[in-house]
């Protein structure tokens, strides 16, 4: 298991983990530089960060995913060698990703024991399983039915499988990575308690967020991290979220959008009773209609999974749907050979997918193969019939990284290797600076840090004030809240109602999110 | 993520594997009781050690180039070509068929047409798994190697009935005439007062080979359907968004493939044994996987990789000759082992050379 009591400093004030020196490189970049940080058992830590300012390479190295280039953990005040996730979790370590890694027709039981099977014969391994479920269901609120089919569950009951497999393996220092990103403000609010309740049990947590709130709201200590460097630790009743904010870009940042009211024109997009029924028959989309004008921002809130990827596919032109879409008037095919992607851009759609990684952008191309990107049948990208005019492309790739700051601005740099705030902003750059009648953007600020946040929210809205029309999709409800002039709610495949940004609040969009709707004030979209 | 050198990724690493598979071939004849040293002495002196060997040599490289290159288009849509075997069968057919339907008057003007005819039978062959993959989600590796046993019994059947000469026994078609000859190696050097050995079957293909190569590298990074298919290949998800056509992507990659592949033929079929005779191909198809792997799917990779196993071929068949303890299963085995580890295990020594360099540039 890969420990080694050489230094024998077994006090029993040790903190739960401690980092001394790390330091990793990727080639030329370095991840983290000398990072030392301690945390005291029992409590709960939060890591923020900008993106890419080393977090989770941090905890990958911590989980044995990485190794480090050189520094020492310490786990309870004893030297950890952790080259593995084995060993990790022999360490007592458990992670949650930001992505589950369940087998989704496999039951709860099932992939609890996963990789913890005791013997070839799955009976006794299930039901010693089961025992530990009950117990640790009562004894933290993590109530999940042993026998449901993870496909079936929420995502907020699928984070729960994940925090209980985590505890099944005795785990006593947890790490969340961005653990609210998928959930409704009550799912959070839950998953606070838990947390809580875990930390009372003597658990340590590691929290990864880059929303601060839930730093304030949740943790007893919090590490900021810029650029690969560990800035400060400070004691979470000591600071303020402006404060942090400033900390972890540099400089003062304005956490309110700065907009003027909105004003606008004609409309640009009519979304009559869309329906969309996905590959396995399930109805993904029932009956979806709303407008949006010009000089506008129609913000769709709701909680991941209840139709927002499908209508961005369906507007992007990539599922086929029933229905019908106008788009200054015209009729747009709505499928068949009609409806593709290349024709939704003629037609003055551009669209900032909600993942960057495997939709908007191929990671293996470098940066000036992603800008033309769905726009490489562009006359200005050939060199003649026959070629591409890469030279071009670089260029105008040089010219829109300096607009947007994507740094570095090295258009032979491959998409991977930027963070996600610049691969973001590639994306943005490409779509925004094609000055579309109608911007379609989803999620355009996960795992982006505040820094680049700020950047995106100003471009959108410049946008907007430029007489577009943009449909924003975002899990975010604070996004939603202070980008949109007009907020809808997603919940099962309908829009259950609409509202003002200045009517409406966190718990009546909640409401809405969770799929109860209470009548008073809203109009006909509900189906 | 860029941790190793690049020329150790593209040089180093495949001559560390093709070191390991001459260490395993040398095992295995040492186990037999000959000299491991002589064999390699007498592999390369049969490849190259005469203009004999080297026509030899390049004759087999020319076929796998253009298999290699077959498999490498169709990968960088990461498409598993496994029918380039029977994709050149096909190909031998067309360049039969159009060499034996006109009375050609001379060389240079059927061989544009019997590219063509190898280039479109190959790609015909190739579009029916395409169109399967595309359209109905039958895997891609599946149906090409059914394929390839269809197209054998294919060519068995039609060099045994139609295709085959009045009045023989073997199962072949007749000469396609002296018209058609391509000049060998021997004929194209002579006048620049070279002396090559008249017997290699080495001929202008190779050339042609060399060409396709260029040609396949201006479609892969220069032109916008091999952006497509790179970008296809690397990501199936996104080239949705992009409103990039899986099925037409599919479709061309294959076709691309598949012409290549075929047109292995004009090499042998045309160029050699000038007449269409059964299994021509002798595995190039399946050879060509291990070189587009061993050449990273890149045409410069392939034509060395192409040029190495030609030699291997050469010279694996010329230690029948000089040693007789070796029998023609032996040679098989040492190119089976020299096969797995420079294409199949191009992978395993990887790694743990990419750790190497990343604890040497720490030091540093």
């Amino acid at each position: 298991m890969g420990s080694e009591g050489g230094q024998g400093r077994q006090e029993t004030a040790a903190p739960a983990i401690e980092l001394r020196g790390i330091s990793k490189a990727f080639g030329p970049v370095q991840a983290n530089r000398d990072i030392s940080l301690a945390v005291a058992r029992g409590t709960i830590h939060g890591i923020i960060g900008e993106n890419g300012a080393g977090k989770s390479t941090l905890m990958s190295i911590l989980y044995g995913f990485y190794r480090a280039d050189s520094g020492e953990i310490f786990i309870n005040g004893r030297r950890a060698e952790i080259h593995d996730s084995q060993d990790a979790i022999a360490a007592g370590i458990g992670m949650v990703f930001q992505h589950f890694k369940l087998v989704e027709n496999f039951t709860v039981l099932e992939n609890i024991i996963l990789g913890a099977e005791n013997g070839p014969l799955l009976r006794d391994s299930l039901a010693d399983a089961r025992r530990s479920l009950l117990t640790l269901a009562e004894e933290y609120e993590l109530g999940v039915d042993p026998d449901a089919r993870i496909e079936d569950l929420s995502v907020g009951h699928r984070q729960r499988v994940e925090i209980l497999k985590a505890l099944y393996r005795q785990a006593d220092i947890l790490i969340l990575d961005e653990p609210t990103g998928v959930l409704t403000p009550s799912e959070a609010d839950h998953l606070f308690r838990i947390l809580r309740g875990l930390k009372e049990q003597g658990k340590t947590i590691i929290l990864i967020t880059h929303k601060l709130r839930e730093i304030m709201d949740v943790t007893d200590t919090v590490s900021v991290m810029r650029r690969g460097e560990m800035l400060a630790t400070v004691r979470t009743a000591e600071t303020s979220p402006e404060d942090l904010a400033e900390r972890m870009v540099g400089r003062k940042v304005l956490l309110q959008v700065d907009k003027r009211p909105a004003s606008p024109g004609e409309t640009v997009l009519k979304v009559e009773n869309l329906k969309v029924v996905d590959e396995d028959g399930v109805a993904r989309l029932k009956g979806v209609s709303f407008d949006l004008r010009a000089g506008e921002i129609l913000g769709i809130a709701g909680v991941a999974g209840n139709g927002q990827s499908e209508l961005l596919e369906v507007l992007g032109g990539y599922r086929p749907a029933t229905g019908r879409i106008t788009l200054n008037g015209h009729d747009l095919p709505l499928d068949g050979r009609l409806a593709n992607g290349r024709a939704r851009r003629a037609a003055g759609i551009a669209h900032v997918p909600e993942d960057r990684q495997s939709e908007g952008l191929v990671m293996e191309f470098a940066a000036w193969e992603n800008i033309a990107f769905g726009y490489h049948h562009d006359p200005a990208y050939q060199k003649n019939a026959l070629f591409m005019d890469n030279a071009a492309i670089q260029a105008d790739t040089e010219g829109k990284m300096q607009r947007f700051d994507v740094r570095p601005p090295d258009p032979r740099l491959q998409a991977k290797s930027f963070s996600g705030g610049n691969q973001q902003k590639i994306v943005l750059a490409r779509e925004i600076e094609r000055n579309p009648d109608l911007l379609l953007v989803g999620q355009p600020t996960r795992g982006v840090d505040i820094g680049a946040i700020e950047f995106i929210h100003q471009r959108l809205i410049e946008l907007r004030d430029a007489g577009k029309a943009i449909l924003l999709v975002s899990v975010e409800l604070e996004e939603i809240m202070s980008l949109a002039d007009r907020i809808a709610v997603m919940f099962d495949g309908r829009i259950m109602g609409e509202r003002l940004p200045a009517d409406t609040d966190e718990r009546d969009l909640g409401l809405l999110m969770a799929g109860v709707s209470n009548g008073a004030n809203d109009g006909g979209e509900a189906a | 993520m860029e941790k190793m050198p690049r020329w150790a990724d593209v040089a180093l690493i495949p001559l560390i594997n093709l070191a390991l598979a001459f260490f395993f071939a040398g095992l295995v004849v040492l186990a037999i009781g000959e000299n491991p040293f002589d064999m390699v002495r007498f592999m390369v002196k049969g490849a190259l050690g005469s203009s004999n060997g080297i026509g030899y040599t390049l004759y087999y490289a020319t076929n796998f180039i253009f298999t290699g290159l077959a498999f490498s288009v169709a990968m960088h849509a990461r498409l598993f070509n496994i029918g380039g075997e029977g994709q050149a069968a096909l190909g031998g057919l067309g360049t039969a068929v159009v060499l034996l339907a006109v009375p050609w008057p001379h060389w240079t003007v059927a061989l544009p047409f019997a590219v063509l005819g190898a280039a479109l039978f190959g790609a015909a062959w190739a579009a029916i798994p395409a169109w399967l993959q595309a359209r109905r989600g039958s895997h891609i590796v599946i149906t090409t190697i059914m394929f390839n046993f269809i197209g054998a019994a294919l060519m068995i059947y039609l060099l045994n009935g139609i295709l085959k000469k009045p009045g023989q026994q073997a199962a072949e078609t007749r000469h396609f005439g002296d018209a058609v000859h391509l000049p060998t190696f021997h004929e194209m050097l002579a006048p620049l007062g070279i002396e090559f050995s008249k017997s290699a079957p080495a001929n202008v293909s190779f050339i042609l080979a060399i060409l396709a190569a260029v040609c396949v590298w201006l479609l892969i990074w220069r032109t916008r359907i091999g952006y497509e298919i790179r970008a296809f290949g690397n990501s199936e998800s996104a080239t949705a968004y992009a409103g990039i056509s899986a099925v037409r992507v599919t479709i061309i990659a294959m076709l691309i493939s598949g012409g290549l592949a075929g047109m292995m033929a004009i090499n042998v079929v045309m160029g050699e044994s000038e007449r269409l005779i059964l299994n021509f191909t002798e595995g190039a198809g399946f050879m060509g996987i291990a070189v587009s792997l061993m050449g990273r799917n890149h045409p410069v990779g392939i034509v060395l990789a192409g040029l190495l196993f030609g030699m291997l071929n050469q010279g694996g068949f010329e230690l029948l000759w000089e040693m007789p303890g070796i029998s023609r299963e032996m040679v098989f085995v040492i190119q089976a082992l020299i096969i797995i580890f420079t294409g199949a295990l191009v992978n395993m020594t990887r790694d743990p050379i990419e750790r190497l360099f990343i604890r040497r540039n720490k030091g540093a």
